[in-house]
C-alpha cells in the first residue's frame, strides 16, 4: 500500500544537530563579526613585534604629536605620535597585547574561582549553596572600581597586580551562572542515573555536569573578558592601573586627555579601538549564547 | 510579607558586616599604612612614631572592632589629607553623587523602558534593531571615553555645555547621559525580554478575548507584569552606578564622593577610602534590599505569602 | 430560535515558515445555530484551536486567513474592523482556554479581571459590575464568592480558576462560547464537573458553544453536532448521534476505538491506536491526508476527495463503508 512516490509519505530529512549548529553560527552576523575582529586583534597582538613600525617606547621630542595621515601627517607615523613623540600605531598594537592578556588571564582566574563556587553550590545545595550565595551577595556589594583602585594603589600598579585584582573581583557572574546551570543539569535523569549506579561525585561533576554547562561557561568567559578589559582601561585611565610607559589603551586615552582641546584624535583613536574590541567580544559572547541555546533566545 | 522582610533585612546586615570587615582588612593587610602615611623620605623612627600615634601597632582585630564601633556611630575618624572628620567630608560630597545617581537612573529608565517595550511589540522591526544597536554599543562603551567624546563635541566643538564642574543643572547633562547610558542596556534588554515573554502568555490572550484594546493589553496587562523584574534591576543598577560614579566624576571633575575616593586613593588617605568603600557598599545593600521589598510588594504572589 | 448564528465557509489558514508555507487549516466549513453545541474533535496539531482563534480574530500576525464566508449573526468577520471585533470579543463571543493556571493575569485580583470585561462593554458602574461578578461566581459554583473577588489567581486551585474563567466568559451573556479544551488541564474528577457546568449553562442561557477537544468521550455527552478534524481538514461532520452510530471516516472510527466502552470493550483487551505519523503540512497538500495512516489507502486516495454523504452527515472518504474491512483497521 505504501507508495514511495507519494509526496505525503516523504519523510522530511532534517539536518543533524551539529549541522544545525553550524548553520546557525554561519547565519549569525554578530557572531561572525565578533570572531573576525577578535581573531584579527589576537593575531595583531601576537605578531606585534613584526607588525609595529616603531618601538612603542622610543621617544622623540622632535616629533611630538605628529597628526595621523588622514589629518595631514605622513606615512612615517600612520596614526601620528603622542606627547612624547612615540609612534601611536605601534603603541596601539602593543596595547592590544596588554588588553587581551589582562582580559584573558583575569577571566581565567575568576572563571576558576567562580565555576568552582557555582558548581559546588548548584550540585551540593543546602549549606554550601547558602554560603556561596552569601559570598556572591558580599562580592556584589563591594564597589569593584573603588576596591580595585584602592588595592592597586597600595600594592603598586603593574600588569600582574591588575590582573590578579581583577581576577579576584570578577568571579560573581561565573558563580551565578554556573550555579543556575548546575542546578538545572543536576535535576536531569542522567545525573540521577549516574548516582544510582554509584559513580563518584568528582566523576559525576566531570563527566555529567561539566560537559552540559560548558556552553554557558564559554559565554560567561567571553563576557567577563570584555568586562575585565573595560575595567583595566578604566583603572589605567584613572592612573591606578597599568603604569606608564606600558602601552595600555586606557592609559593612552588618559595621556591624550590633556591635549584633547587641540588634538582630539589622541583620545578618539585608542578609545575607538578599545570600544571595537569590547564590542567584538560581546557580540561573540552573545552570538555563542544564541547559537548554542536557540530555545533561550529572546 | 513581614517575615520575608525581616529575613531579608537580617541578610543585608550580615552582608554589610562582612563587607566592612573585608574592606577594612583588604586595605590593612595589603601594605604598611604607617609607611605609606609617612611618605617616601621618612626615616624608620618616623614611621615607628606614626605607627604608635595612629595605633597601627595593635592587633588588626582590635583596630577593626574599634573602627566598626565608631563607624556605627557615624564616626569614621579624621581624613589624613583634609584633617577633617571623614563623615562630614563624605556627607558633603555625597550630595553631588546622589544627584548624579538619581539623574542617571531616571535617564536610563526613561530611555530603556519605552525602547524595550517598543522593541518587544515589533520584534525585528527598525525600532527593535535600533534598540539592539544602542544596547550592544552601550555595553562596549568605555564610559570615560564616552564622556571625553561628549566633552569634545558638545563643550569644545559646539560650545553648548560646560565641560566640567557642578555649578548648574547644565553641568549635569553630560554626566547624566554617560552614567545613564551605562545602566541603559541591561534595563532595555530585560524590559524587551520580559515584554516578549508576557505578550506570549495565556493571560494576554485572555485580555484580548475580553475585547480589550491594544493599548490596554500592552500597558495594563503586559507592562504591569513585565515591569516587576525591571524595578529591581533598576535598584541594583543604581547601586552599581553610585560605585561606578568614580569614573564619571573624574572625567567631568564633579566633586562628589567618587571624585573624593579617587583623590583619597591617590593620597593614601586610608580612613577616607575605608569609609567610602563601606558607604558605597551600604548604598548597594540598601538599594537591593529596597528592590526586593518593592518586588515582593508589586508581585501579588509574594505579597500574600 | 433556529437562525444561523455563526457560519464559516472554506476557511483556510496558512503560516509562512522558513521552509515553505504551512497549510495549517484547509477549506473548513461549519455553521452553528443559536443554543447549539458544536464539538470540534481532533488530535493536537489538527488545527482546531487555530480555527477557533480565527473566529475570534485572535490569530497571530504571521497567520494568513482566507475564507469564502465568515459571518457571526449579521457581522462579516472578514471585513470587520478592529473596533467591531473588539466589541464582539468578550461581549457576544467569549472564549475559555485550556490552561486555567496561566490564563488569568497574576497581577490583578479576580474581581478586577471579572469586572473589566463588563466595564469594557457596558456602561455600568463598578458596583453593578461587582454584583454581576458575584452572581456569576455563585452560578459557576464558587462558594464565598464575594471574598474571592479580592483574591489573586495564584490563591486558587486549577479547578477554581477554570470556574473563574467560565464566569469571566459569561459576564456579558455572550451568544457564543468557544471552549478550547476547557477540561484537559484539570483532574479527572474536576473535568466532569466543569463539563456538566458548561452544558447546564449553555442550556440555561440558550448560548451556542463550540467545544474543542481531543476527547471523544466528552463529545458524546454534550454535543449536538460533531466536526472531526485531521491534519487541518474536516474529515467528517454531522449530528453527534449519527456520527457515533455510523462513523464513516476511517479516522473517526480509529478515534472511537481509542475509547474504552463499558460492556463492549473486553477486559484486558488492548485499546485501539492509530499507527503512523501525521504528514507534514508544509508545501502542497493534495488528496486524502489520512492515507499515510489509513489501512484502506489506495492509489485513488491521492486525488482530491470531495465531501460525500447527505446534507447533515458528511465525510471525506471514497470507501466509507465500514464493511469494507473492519478487521484491517483493528491493527
Amino acid at each position: 500500500m505504501t507508495d514511495a512516490t507519494d509526496p505525503l509519505y516523504q519523510e522530511v530529512q532534517g539536518p543533524t544537530p551539529r549541522q544545525m549548529l553550524k548553520l546557525r553560527a554561519l547565519g549569525h552576523k554578530g557572531l561572525i563579526f565578533g570572531l573576525i575582529v577578535v581573531g584579527l586583534l589576537v593575531v595583531i597582538a601576537i605578531l606585534a613585534p613584526i607588525l609595529a613600525p616603531h618601538d612603542p617606547y622610543e621617544q622623540s621630542l622632535m616629533n611630538r604629536m605628529v597628526p595621523p595621515v588622514f589629518l595631514g601627517g605622513t606615512w612615517e607615523h600612520p596614526l601620528g605620535t603622542d606627547h612624547l613623540g612615540r609612534d601611536y600605531l605601534s603603541r596601539l598594537i602593543y596595547g592590544a597585547r596588554v588588553s587581551l592578556l589582562i582580559g584573558a588571564v583575569a577571566a581565567l582566574i575568576s572563571g576558576v574561582i567562580g565555576t568552582a563556587m557555582g558548581v559546588a553550590a548548584g550540585y551540593f545545595g543546602g549549606k554550601v549553596d547558602a554560603v556561596v550565595t552569601f559570598l556572591i551577595n558580599v562580592r556584589l556589594a563591594m564597589p569593584v572600581v573603588l576596591v580595585a583602585l584602592a588595592v592597586v594603589a597600595i600594592l603598586g600598579g603593574s600588569l600582574t597586580v591588575v590582573v590578579c585584582v581583577l581576577g579576584l573581583l570578577l568571579w560573581d557572574r561565573f558563580a551565578v551562572v554556573m550555579r543556575a546551570s548546575t542546578l538545572q543539569v543536576s535535576r536531569r535523569d542522567y545525573v540521577a542515573a549516574a548516582q544510582v549506579i554509584g559513580a563518584s561525585t568528582p566523576r559525576i561533576l566531570l563527566t555529567e555536569i561539566m560537559p552540559n554547562i560548558f556552553n554557558n561557561l564559554i559565554v560567561v568567559i567571553t563576557l567577563e573578558m570584555a568586562h575585565a578589559i573595560l575595567l583595566e582601561a578604566a583603572l589605567s585611565f584613572l592612573g591606578l592601573g597599568v603604569q606608564p610607559p606600558t602601552p595600555s589603551w586606557g592609559l593612552m586615552v588618559s595621556e591624550g586627555k590633556n591635549m584633547m582641546l587641540f588634538e582630539p584624535w589622541l583620545v578618539l583613536i585608542p578609545g575607538a579601538v578599545l570600544f571595537l574590541l569590547v564590542l567584538a567580544i560581546n557580540l561573540m559572547g552573545d552570538g555563542l549564547r544564541d547559537v548554542t541555546a536557540p530555545e533561550g533566545r529572546s | 510579607m513581614l517575615p520575608f522582610i525581616l529575613k531579608r533585612l537580617g541578610l543585608a546586615l550580615l552582608v554589610a558586616f562582612t563587607v566592612s570587615f573585608i574592606s577594612f582588612s583588604l586595605l590593612f593587610l595589603s601594605g604598611d599604612p604607617a609607611a605609606a602615611l609617612a611618605g617616601e623620605t621618612a626615616s624608620g623612627e618616623d614611621i615607628e612614631a606614626i605607627r604608635r600615634v595612629y595605633g597601627f601597632d595593635r592587633p588588626m582585630l582590635v583596630q577593626y572592632g574599634e573602627w566598626l564601633f565608631s563607624a556605627i556611630r557615624g564616626d569614621f575618624g579624621e581624613s589624613y589629607y583634609f584633617k577633617l572628620p571623614v563623615a562630614s567630608l563624605i556627607a558633603e560630597r555625597l550630595q553631588v553623587t546622589m544627584l548624579l545617581g538619581v539623574c542617571g537612573i531616571t535617564f536610563a529608565l526613561l530611555t530603556a523602558v519605552p525602547l524595550g517595550v517598543a522593541a518587544a511589540i515589533r520584534p525585528n522591526s527598525l525600532i527593535d534593531r535600533v534598540a539592539l544597536f544602542l544596547s550592544v554599543a552601550g555595553q562596549a562603551m568605555p564610559s570615560f571615553w564616552f564622556g571625553l567624546i561628549l566633552i569634545v563635541v558638545f563643550a569644545i566643538q559646539l560650545g553648548l555645555l560646560p565641560p566640567s564642574g557642578a555649578a548648574t543643572w547644565r553641568h549635569f547633562i553630560m554626566p547624566t547621559i554617560v552614567l545613564g547610558y551605562y545602566a541603559m542596556p541591561a534595563i532595555m534588554r530585560l524590559t524587551r525580554a520580559g515584554m516578549l515573554d508576557v505578550l506570549n502568555s495565556d493571560f494576554i490572550r485572555t485580555a484580548r478575548a475580553k475585547g480589550a484594546g491594544e493599548g490596554r493589553v500592552l500597558f495594563k496587562h503586559a507592562l504591569r507584569n513585565a515591569i516587576i523584574p525591571v524595578v529591581s534591576l533598576a535598584a541594583v543598577q543604581m547601586g552599581f552606578m553610585l560605585g561606578g560614579s568614580i569614573v564619571v566624576e573624574s572625567v567631568f571633575a564633579l566633586h562628589g564622593a567618587g571624585f573624593l575616593a579617587w583623590e583619597s586613593i591617590a593620597r593614601n588617605d586610608l580612613p577616607t577610602v575605608q569609609a567610602l568603600i563601606l558607604v558605597f557598599s551600604m548604598f548597594y545593600i540598601v538599594f537591593t534590599f529596597l528592590a526586593d521589598v518593592l518586588n515582593a510588594w508589586l508581585d501579588p504572589r509574594m505579597r500574600s505569602s | 430560535m433556529t437562525d444561523t448564528l455563526l457560519s464559516v465557509k472554506n476557511l483556510t489558514l496558512n503560516i509562512p515558515t522558513g521552509s515553505g508555507t504551512l497549510h495549517a487549516v484547509r477549506g473548513i466549513d461549519f455553521d452553528l445555530k443559536r443554543g447549539e453545541t458544536l464539538s470540534i474533535v481532533g488530535e493536537s496539531g489538527s488545527g482546531k484551536s487555530l480555527t477557533s482563534l480565527a473566529v475570534m480574530g485572535l490569530l497571530g500576525k504571521s497567520i494568513k486567513r482566507q475564507a469564502d464566508e465568515m459571518r457571526f449573526d449579521n457581522v462579516d468577520l472578514q471585513t470587520a474592523n478592529r473596533r467591531v471585533m473588539r466589541d464582539l470579543r468578550g461581549n457576544r463571543i467569549a472564549m475559555i482556554f485550556q490552561e486555567p493556571m496561566t490564563s488569568l493575569n497574576p497581577a490583578y485580583t479576580i474581581g478586577d479581571q471579572l469586572t473589566e470585561t463588563l466595564l469594557l462593554h457596558r456602561k455600568v458602574s463598578k458596583s453593578v459590575a461587582r454584583a454581576r461578578a458575584i452572581e456569576l461566581l455563585e452560578k459557576v459554583g464558587i462558594t464565598a464568592a464575594e471574598s474571592r473577588l479580592s483574591q489573586y489567581p495564584h490563591q486558587l486551585s486549577g479547578g477554581l480558576r477554570q470556574r473563574v474563567m467560565i464566569a469571566l466568559a459569561l459576564m456579558c451573556e455572550p451568544d457564543l462560547l468557544i471552549a478550547d479544551e476547557p477540561t484537559t488541564a484539570l483532574d479527572v474528577t474536576i473535568q466532569a464537573q466543569i463539563l456538566r457546568l458548561l452544558v447546564d449553562l449553555t442550556r440555561e442561557m440558550n448560548m451556542a458553544m463550540i467545544l474543542i477537544t481531543h476527547d471523544l468521550g466528552v463529545v458524546a455527552r454534550v454535543a449536538d453536532k460533531v466536526a472531526v478534524m485531521y491534519a487541518g481538514e474536516l474529515v467528517e461532520t454531522g449530528p453527534a448521534a449519527e456520527v457515533f452510530a455510523t462513523p464513516s471516516h476511517p479516522y473517526t472510527r480509529g478515534l472511537l476505538r481509542c475509547i474504552p466502552q463499558p460492556g463492549k470493550t473486553e477486559r484486558g483487551a488492548p485499546l485501539g491506536t492509530i499507527p503512523g505519523i501525521v504528514p507534514s503540512l508544509i508545501g502542497e497538500v493534495s488528496g486524502c491526508v489520512f492515507r499515510t495512516r489509513c489501512p484502506h489507502a489506495r492509489p485513488e486516495c491521492r486525488a482530491d476527495i470531495p465531501l460525500r454523504g447527505d446534507a447533515s452527515h458528511e465525510f471525506k472518504c471514497i470507501h466509507p463503508d465500514g464493511a469494507l474491512s473492519e478487521e484491517g483497521e483493528a491493527a
